[in-house]
């Protein structure tokens, strides 16, 4: 709520930063220590920076707007009421009978410690087993890095020619 | 620009000074345990970038370029995609599917080993130079103007 209401930037990304150490400790309790790795490193470290840089090359405070606009506000309440009512139909949590657990799951559980050999099931699923996604995630990350080069990295350049 | 090393701040230089080695120490263990325990490249990646940022931030961007020049985080981000796909490449000519590790060594399990190994050291650099080069990207911007 107080990222909506405040008109200050900085203290935005400030809080922003705050959630973003809030949701890797449920990580954490989640038993999901790698993501909650990736969240702090990248969520509340490195995106914060960006949005700071970001900052303090436009302005600090956000413009203010009289005019009120119904619409957006409209779509965003159809959107999540869509979704909540989507999730009365997922399994329960911890539920061994959902769909999830029946497809390839089981094999993966049984039998990775042979074919792979590896103690760690998500290591032994995300590289070897999806080790075709995984690549694609790379390629998805590697374009990035050139997308931004190609928008941002070419200033020392043309300040020389 | 502030001229590179000025210890504008120094309690905040000797804590960065103490945290910068275990943070990195830190990434390559979560880089080369992720077998076993919790991690991979994806995490060890973005944590070695991080290590980075912190410099960087504190020291000044130009002394963190003397390390990560432009042209060693191009070359680190296409190598670790050429390490993947050429660790898929290799799999396919010992005539297996592609990224199919069991043929790399001449035990499956050994085969498999090593391809974890380097395909979670290809996506540790192509994630950390690309995290880099999106940070220097702004942050000199930012100086620049």
């Amino acid at each position: 709520m107080a990222v909506i209401r405040l008109r200050n930037l900085f203290a935005v990304v400030m809080l922003f930063g705050i959630y973003s150490f809030l949701t890797a400790s449920l990580f954490v309790t989640l038993d999901a220590v790698d993501v909650a790795f990736t969240e702090a490193a990248v969520g509340a470290g490195i995106s914060t920076f960006l949005m700071l840089s970001t900052l303090a090359l436009t302005v600090r405070r956000e413009k203010v707007r009289r005019k009120r606009n119904v619409i957006p506000l409209l779509v965003v309440t159809t959107i999540g009421a869509t979704l909540v009512y989507g999730t009365f139909d997922m399994p329960y949590f911890n539920d061994p009978s959902a769909p999830l657990h029946g497809h390839v799951a089981r094999h993966y559980i049984e039998a990775s410690a042979e074919e792979v050999g590896v103690p760690n099931l998500v290591t032994a699923v995300l590289v070897s087993y999806r080790g075709y996604d995984t690549l694609g995630e790379v390629t998805v990350i590697f374009t990035a890095g050139i997308g931004v080069l190609a928008l941002l990295g070419y200033r020392k350049r043309r300040g020389k020619s | 620009m502030r001229p590179p090393f000025q210890p504008h701040n120094l309690v905040l230089h000797i804590a960065a000074k103490m945290l910068i080695p275990p943070i990195l120490m830190f990434a390559l263990y979560v880089l080369f345990h992720g077998e076993t325990g919790p991690g991979g490249g994806f995490q060890a990646g973005v944590i070695f970038a991080a290590a980075f940022v912190l410099y960087a931030l504190v020291f000044g961007i130009g002394l963190a370029r003397a390390v990560a020049t432009e042209q060693v985080l191009r070359i680190l981000a296409s190598l670790g995609m050429l390490l993947y796909v050429g660790v898929g490449l290799a799999s396919l000519f010992a005539g297996a599917n592609f990224l199919d590790y069991d043929v790399l060594a001449q035990e499956r399990l050994e085969g498999q080993h090593l391809g974890i190994f380097l395909t979670e050291l290809s996506i540790g650099m192509t994630v950390t130079a690309v995290m880099m080069i999106i940070f220097f990207a702004f942050a000199e911007r930012g100086v620049r103007r």
